[in-house]
Order: structure tokens, then C-alpha cells, then sequence
């Protein structure tokens, strides 16, 4: 089909812009020598001696992504509407959809990619001991629908500005709320505030609930419903606003 | 060949804001033409290539490709133009081959015809030095020529091209009119630019807009006939007196004003300008009949020239056009 042709021609580009530039090494270096870090030492893994994955690993990747993910999806619209390739682009016989799902893809599966090179954890644990590993996968795709989730937040602000630090600044405050709402002492204050409903419904909004059931072994429809509708909603958003850049 | 409308715009209208960017212009460009666009910067050229291509959406009006509304129907419309934007944008973290290669993909062509289409675009553009360099370390020229070669990849019947020759040096500029000439005898092309020799050097025909509208449209010869200097005479004589000539050239049915545009060393040049209505050629007659008493060391009619149409169409209304083409012709001679 010539749609899938056209988002894989893009996101074929964008993955091969990433590692053209530095940011592609800088980030996969950083992002596991924060794994490691994170896990082994301030983690406890070795201390705990439990053969998992959950508290020691698992448990850091929100606020890894906090930061890491708004760097990776800051590029992805300002960048081209900077440059004036995004006159380009969207002149070509593609749609607007396939071009924001195209460069989505490419950036998802980079972080994929990033993600995957976490294994010697997995295969650490698994030398050690006898550790679940479906409980492990599932901690592994609830980290990446997660950082999915993040990325299209960062698409959305990347959208925006033609300004990277702008769009990355913007999509870290966006996230930090989405993460922070489920969080115990923020439930309790927004509780002084708001009926008990408001609280849980601002509350089921986050980030860290819905993870928290993909780190113990969870795989439960709602939750992959959650990051996935949070995907979609934001990359309409994004259509939405590069259509408003273009009705001037 | 058959004559068809490959580009008809019809109404165009873009606000941004109230401020009228383009305002209800509407022309046709047919297969074998060169249409050249003229205008002051912000008179709308950009906008109104930007709405042929499908960037940005009309507020009202229409665009018609190949059969096709632009606004409803973009895909089939999009396949048919390649687009030069305004300071040739490309991607810079990629090389030249890896940047074509993505525009061919995306064009929809694979395998043979794909690399058929890259080598001919390549060598059509001279690119073959910088095929494996970074775009961001491309010269100005080199990095416009890239950016062109993506918009002819496709072999398309329309060719939009914002300032093509923006940046580049003399010879590159000639190279690039040279290749917009030869395909012009089977495509559509709209090409803008500043540069009023590029629309002789070029064009079939010229348009200028200005704050939006259309204020001339025609051969580039119609367009000189617009001038004021169109048909008038420079006269170069000596050993007579400036006001016995301008006097006697005043007899002239023909002629409605006489300027005196130099007078010293006993040689006195004047420049005739002829009436609206006077046949082609009348004036040089009688000017020419008139001058056979004195010593001529010139006599040139003018062709007119279009920076001065250009000027007299797309500067303020508070100058008289008259006196523009006045300063014109004293400057230039």
C-alpha cells in the first residue's frame, strides 16, 4: 500500500538523521549508563536479592524519560520548520498523516532501540537467578508504550516552535505533570482541593499508575489503552497545530 | 502539441490576519510556457506559489492542477508539480545522493527508476562533485542546485520555482536559465524573480503582482509596449542650440514630450517621447525627416524597457509615473 510506502520513506529518513548527528550516541550512552547506575547502585539490585526486575529497574524509566524523551522528540517539527524543509515535505504527495505517524515511528523505534540495549540487565538477573521473565517483557513494553506516550507529548511542543529548547523545555513541564498526578503526596493535595472523584480522575491520568501494573507483570487492556490513546489524541494534536501553522 | 491549462488558478485569495497577502488574482499557465512572476518582495509571490504547491490553503479561491483542485484533491495535484521553495531548503544532516534518493521514494519511484531518475537529475544539475557531501557543508550554489535537482526528479509536468536563481553566481545563473528554457517546451513553469533580465532571458510570458494583485500580464514584449520609453526616439546632434531643437522637435504631430537629457561641447541629446496613439515607427520618420539639416551623431528609437514598467506599475501612487520614467532614462543614460 502506498501509504505504508510513504510513512516508511519517512520514518526511514528521520532514523537515519538520528544517527548522522551525535545525538543518536550521546542519548544511548546516557540512557544506559543511567540504567546501569540507577539499577545497580542506587537501585539495590544486588542488595535485594530478589531475581526481578521491577523496583530496581523498571522503577526509574518514568523519570529517565522525563528528560531523555522531550530531547529525542524536540528535533522532529521544530527543526524542519526552522530549516524550511517542512515546506518540503508536506509539498510532497504524502499526507500530513503520513508524515506525522512516519517521524513518530522513526523516533519510537530508536527509543526501542535504546531500550533494547538495556539487555546484559535482563541476562544479569536471569545468571543470577530464576526471575519471571514474561513479568520482565511486560515491564519492557509498558517502558516503551510509556515512552511512546512521552514522544508524542514532545511531538505536540516540537510542533509549536520553531525554537528546540522551547519545544524541549515545554514537553518536560507537560510530562512532569502527567507523572507527578498519581503520585501519593500530589493525590493528597489535589484531595484538599477537589471532590474525591476529580482527585482519582486526575489521578488515573498519570504516567506512573499505569505503568506501575506493567512493572509488577499487569498486562492489563486499560493500561495499554491508556498510553495508546494518549499516542493518538497527541499526534492528532500535532495535526492539528501544523494545520494551523499553514492556514497562517 | 496539444495546448491544455495545466495550472489554473482562479480567484486566489490568502489572508493573514487583514492584511490581504494575495487578493483575488487569477491566471492560466499552459503546457510550453515559462511564466515568469514578477513583484516587490511581500507583493505575494511566495504566497501564492506556496497555495499552487498545496503548502498553505487559499482563504478563497481555487487552484486547479492537471485537472485537479489542489485544496481538495492534493495527492494527484502534488504528483504532477516539483517545488523549488524560496532559499532552496534541504535537509542538512543527509548527503546529496541520500537526499534525492529519499526525494525519488517519496515520489513513488523504486529500483531502476529510481537510480534512472537520480543519474539524470544529478547530471542535469551538475551535482556529480558533491554526491556523497554532507548538504551543510555545500556551498550556496551547489546546496540550490541540489534542492532543484529534487524537483525535477520526477520528470513533472509542472515545475513551481520560488527565486531560482537566488544566490547563484553569474555563470551558474545562466546554467539554470539555460535548463528552465529547455524544459519549458514540454512543462508548465512558474518561476519568480527580481531580476528583470531573467524574464528577456526566459520567460513566454510575465506577470506582475503587486500588494497582492495582478497589475500586469503578457509577453515581455507587451509589457515593454507599456513603457513610456516605448517608441521613443533618442536623438544625439551638434553644433545646434538645445532650445532650437526641442523647439522644432515640438512640431512634431507626434510628439508629446521632448527632454533634454544632455547639453555640452555643442552637442545636445534629447530623447522624444511619442503620443498614445502614435503609429509604430511615425515618430522616427518625422524625427528622423526633421534632423536632416543638422549633424547627427545618434539617432536610436527605444524599445522600452521593463524596469521602468516594473517601477512605474509597483512603486506608491504618489510619485507621477511620468516623472519615474523620467529619472529612469536620465539614470541610465
Amino acid at each position: 500500500m502506498s501509504a505504508w510506502a510513504n510513512i516508511k520513506t519517512v520514518a526511514k529518513r528521520e532514523l537515519g538523521a538520528y544517527f548522522t548527528s551525535p545525538l543518536a550516541y550521546v542519548f544511548i550512552v546516557i540512557f544506559l549508563l543511567l540504567s546501569g547506575t540507577f539499577t545497580f547502585l542506587l537501585g539495590g539490585f544486588f542488595e535485594r536479592g530478589q531475581a526481578a526486575l521491577a523496583a530496581p529497574f523498571f522503577i526509574w524509566h518514568p523519570w529517565f524519560y522525563l528528560f531523555l524523551v522531550p530531547a529525542v522528540g524536540m528535533r522532529l517539527w521544530a527543526e524542519e520548520r526552522r530549516v524550511g524543509t517542512l515546506e518540503l515535505l508536506l509539498t510532497m504527495p504524502i499526507t500530513t498523516w503520513q508524515a506525522i505517524v512516519g517521524k513518530f515511528l522513526a523516533s519510537w523505534l530508536f527509543l526501542a532501540l535504546a531500550l533494547a540495549l538495556t539487555f546484559p540487565v535482563v541476562i544479569t538477573v536471569n545468571y543470577l537467578g530464576h526471575p519471571d521473565n514474561g513479568v520482565i517483557f511486560c515491564g519492557y513494553l509498558g517502558s516503551w508504550l510509556m515512552a511512546g506516550a512521552y514522544l508524542a507529548i514532545s511531538c505536540i511542543t516540537s510542533a509549536m516552535t520553531r525554537a528546540q529548547v522551547i519545544s524541549f523545555i515545554i514537553s518536560v513541564v507537560l510530562c512532569l505533570c502527567l507523572l507527578l498526578a498519581g503520585i501519593g503526596p500530589v493525590v493528597q493535595f489535589l484531595s484538599g482541593w477537589f471532590s474525591p472523584s476529580t482527585v482519582s480522575a486526575i489521578a488515573s491520568c498519570s504516567f506512573i499508575t499505569h505503568f506501575a501494573n506493567f512493572e509488577k507483570g499487569v498486562l492489563d487492556s486499560r493500561d495499554v489503552l491508556f498510553f495508546v490513546s494518549v499516542i493518538v489524541f497527541s499526534l492528532f494534536t500535532t495535526a492539528v497545530i501544523l494545520r494551523g501553522h499553514r492556514r497562517g | 502539441m496539444r495546448v491544455e491549462n495545466v495550472i489554473q488558478v482562479d480567484h486566489l485569495t490568502k489572508l493573514f490576519g487583514v492584511r490581504r497577502a494575495v487578493d483575488g488574482i487569477s491566471f492560466t499557465v499552459e503546457r510550453g510556457e515559462v511564466l515568469g512572476f514578477l513583484g516587490p518582495n511581500g507583493a505575494g509571490k511566495s504566497t501564492t506559489m506556496r497555495m499552487i504547491t498545496g503548502f498553505i490553503p487559499p482563504s478563497a479561491g481555487s487552484v486547479m492542477v492537471g485537472g485537479f483542485d489542489v485544496a481538495e484533491n492534493p495527492i494527484p495535484a502534488k504528483r504532477m508539480i516539483g517545488y523549488l521553495p524560496e532559499n532552496a531548503p534541504a535537509y542538512t544532516d543527509m548527503t546529496v545522493a541520500g537526499f534525492l534518493n529519499f526525494a525519488a521514494e517519496i515520489r513513488g519511484l523504486r529500483g531502476d527508476k529510481k537510480k534512472q531518475a537520480i543519474a539524470r537529475a544529478v547530471e542535469m544539475c551538475s551535482l556529480e562533485p558533491v554526491l556523497h557531501q554532507s548538504v551543510d557543508t555545500l556551498s550556496k550554489g551547489y546546496r540550490h542546485r541540489t534542492c532543484f535537482a529534487q524537483s525535477i526528479l520526477h520528470d513533472p509536468d509542472v515545475l513551481v520555482l520560488d527565486e531560482p536563481t537566488d544566490g547563484l553566481d553569474p555563470n551558474q545563473k545562466h546554467e539554470v536559465r539555460g535548463l528552465i528554457r529547455r524544459m519549458g517546451a514540454t512543462k508548465a513553469i512558474i518561476f519568480s524573480t527580481h531580476i528583470l533580465e531573467e524574464v528577456d532571458a526566459v520567460c513566454s510570458r510575465a506577470i506582475i503582482i503587486d500588494r497582492g494583485k495582478i497589475v500586469a500580464n503578457g509577453t515581455p514584449a507587451d509589457l515593454r509596449r507599456k513603457s513610456e520609453m516605448a517608441g521613443a526616439i533618442t536623438l544625439r546632434v551638434s553644433g545646434v542650440a538645445a532650445a532650437a531643437v526641442s523647439s522644432k522637435l515640438y512640431q512634431i504631430p507626434q510628439t508629446k514630450r521632448v527632454n533634454v537629457l544632455e547639453d555640452k561641447n555643442k552637442s545636445v541629446m534629447v530623447c522624444v517621447y511619442p503620443k498614445p496613439n502614435a503609429a509604430d515607427g511615425e515618430l522616427l520618420r518625422a524625427v528622423g525627416e526633421l534632423a536632416q539639416g543638422w549633424r547627427i551623431e545618434l539617432l536610436q528609437p527605444e524599445e522600452g524597457r521593463l524596469d521602468e514598467v516594473f517601477r512605474s506599475l509597483t512603486l506608491p501612487d504618489t510619485e507621477p509615473k511620468s516623472a519615474i520614467g523620467h529619472r529612469a532614462s536620465a539614470i541610465q543614460k
